[in-house]
């Protein structure tokens, strides 16, 4: 028990820089635009994803401007559910901590599947049908764990290496289909003409938007890092705007070159949707690059989650939000070893056990019910803590206008949700009612009260 | 205000606290599952001898879905013609909004009680 007391306040170790927090957010985001962002074509259509696409990024710039603002002032592991602690208060911490977990730990669950079906795809290209995906599975998974665990910045380097390889794979295959060099394989107006426009019309559009997130989903994790990034006022708010715009970029090029090449129809429900598009170019080069490309995304993903579902687990034991035992350092590499190591069977049980599309579903909800808490978040922030009584990295221009704008992008989307996947919502929404009372009326009397706030800051007006 | 001081948890409980936290979350995705109430009503809708034609594809879509391996129509028939169904009723669409809200209602509450608490102690009321 003193071994652990002692530990958990050992801090995490500085050593990121700016490219390292592009690399954790872009990192974690870029397989959204290889996998799973294409069932919003099956939820619209072609157009309606596109739609989607630019909608979802609007809400998603409206998040990184809250929270580098936030967050360049809350430099502290956790990200939000510290930002949550220290201006909203325990319980609704205690949920934005449960909803970052979930929605990495679902994300890497899916990324894992995603691998899997991509070994399995290339196996049965080869001849070999039949192939068992689960040990694919489950060594991707404890391969990235034991990277997190050896420590942070192996784990981030390795991230930016990777993910820069699958950020040009995309670019490449754009360039070679598009016309710029050579004739183009792309045939939008054909494959998007008639019925096969808008299929489900305008309620298309709102439907679409529920896969829409996943172009984005994940880029709010940038701020996990704060506790290690050496300049966070300046490298969060830089790595966190610069990782949207790579990815608005990447979305859009991505349904340019999906929606020329496939119909709607099977775009809709593809499993490596980039890989297909790669296959039906005819270039055995881009094929295999897209191949790779697609892994390098996965496993960037998969990395990245485990570094932020284990730092925000970290960061509520450390409180006694979670039982303190997970809030211990590993001596010699400075990570959240435990929390590490726990998180990662319960990756397993959901990629093992779970169809892709709920395990999506599952990491979209719960980032929808975080990014539904940042406009609450920044409003009390600014009400409780004006411009003028707090020093920011960051001040976001136009508020409260970005806050209004993401509350109803929000509920755009939870009506998408509700379209096809309502039993899931409610259950979800269930869950985390329950857990709240749980957390309220038990959980909470472990938790010192004062102790809790460790930023320096005055005392919040109206209190 | 008095310092609240935490008691201290004992490992059985601390595994008792993570394994209670872990069958709920878990319980939030398998249940539906598990009811066969998860998921997307996307079903598809079957014609008899398809051709690509009463599909509704045109000869480019043709060509793309010989190209992705579906020589004939009846291989992509059910692909094609699975929708989902978008019909919902405005009871479910109000209990759903009810639902939300009332969930951030619980959480704003109960935290601003909390919250008053850690500040008073905080900054010594």
């Amino acid at each position: 028990m003193a071994q652990a007391q002692q530990t958990e306040h050992v801090g995490l170790a500085r050593v990121l820089g700016p490219a390292h927090v592009w690399a954790l957010g872009v990192g974690i985001v870029l397989v959204g635009e290889y996998m799973g962002w294409n069932f919003s074509v099956g939820k619209g259509g072609a157009y309606a994803a596109l739609m989607a696409c630019w909608f979802a990024g609007i809400l998603y710039t409206c998040v990184a401007m809250i929270d580098s603002e936030v967050t360049s002032t809350v430099a502290a592991a956790g990200g939000q559910y510290t930002q949550a602690k220290h201006i909203v208060g325990p319980l609704m911490a205690f949920n934005v901590g449960l909803y970052l977990v979930f929605a990495y730990t679902m994300l890497e669950a899916a990324n894992a599947i995603t691998f899997g079906f991509l070994v399995d795809t290339v196996a049965t290209m080869s001849g070999h049908s039949g192939l068992d995906q689960r040990p694919f599975i489950i060594l991707a998974i404890m391969f990235l764990a034991w990277l997190n665990y050896r420590g942070v910045l192996a784990t981030l380097t390795f991230n930016l290496v990777i993910t820069a390889i699958a950020f040009t794979a995309v670019i490449v295959l754009f360039l070679a289909t598009s016309g710029v060099v050579g004739v183009s394989p792309l045939r939008h107006a054909e494959l998007m003409s008639g019925a096969a426009a808008m299929p489900y019309g305008w309620l298309g559009v709102l439907a679409a938007m529920h896969f829409g997130l996943w172009y984005y989903l994940g880029i709010e994790g940038t701020t996990q890092a704060a506790e290690e990034v050496r300049s966070p006022a300046r490298s969060l708010p830089f790595g966190t705007l610069a990782g949207v715009m790579t990815l608005a970029i990447a979305a859009t090029l991505t349904w340019y070159v999906c929606s020329g090449l496939m119909p709607w129809e099977y775009l809709g429900q593809a499993g490596v949707p980039l890989f297909d598009a790669a296959r039906l170019s005819g270039s055995t080069f881009l094929m295999v690059f897209l191949g790779i490309g697609t892994m390098f995304a996965t496993l960037a993903s998969a990395n990245g989650c485990i570094n932020d579902a284990s730092r925000a687990w970290f960061a509520m034991a450390r409180d006694r939000y979670l039982p303190g035992w997970f809030g211990a350092v590993h001596p010699k590499y400075r990570t959240p070893y435990r929390s590490i190591i726990f998180l990662v069977p319960i990756a397993l049980i959901f990629a093992l056990g779970a169809p892709i599309d709920q395990v999506i579903t599952f990491s979209i909800l719960s980032g929808l019910l975080e990014y539904t808490f940042m406009p609450l978040n920044i409003i009390l922030f600014r009400r409780k803590w004006p411009l003028e009584t707090i020093k920011r990295g960051y001040e976001h221009p136009f508020h409260p206008l970005p806050a209004f704008a993401l509350l109803a992008l929000c509920g755009m989307a939870f009506f998408a949700v509700f379209l096809g996947y309502g039993t899931q919502l409610v259950a979800m929404i269930a869950f985390y009612i329950v857990v709240s009372l749980w957390f309220h009326f038990w959980r909470y009397r472990f938790v010192n009260r004062g102790a809790q706030f460790t930023m320096p800051w005055p005392k919040p007006k109206g209190y | 205000m008095a310092r609240y001081v935490a008691p201290v948890q004992g490992k059985v409980g601390q595994i008792i606290d993570v394994i209670v936290l872990l069958i709920m979350a878990i319980g939030a995705l398998y249940i539906p599952l598990w009811l066969g109430l998860a998921g997307s009503a996307k079903t598809p809708q079957p014609i008899e001898n398809p051709t690509w034609e009463t599909l509704g594809q045109n000869p480019a879509m043709v060509e793309q879905w010989q190209k992705l391996g579906y020589a004939d129509p009846a291989s992509a028939a059910e692909l094609i013609t699975a929708r989902f169904d978008y019909s919902f009723s405005i009871g479910a669409l109000v209990v759903m909004i009810v639902v939300i809200v009332g969930y951030y209602a619980i959480l704003l509450r109960f935290s601003e009680k909390e919250y008053r608490d850690v500040i008073a102690e905080k900054f010594g009321e």
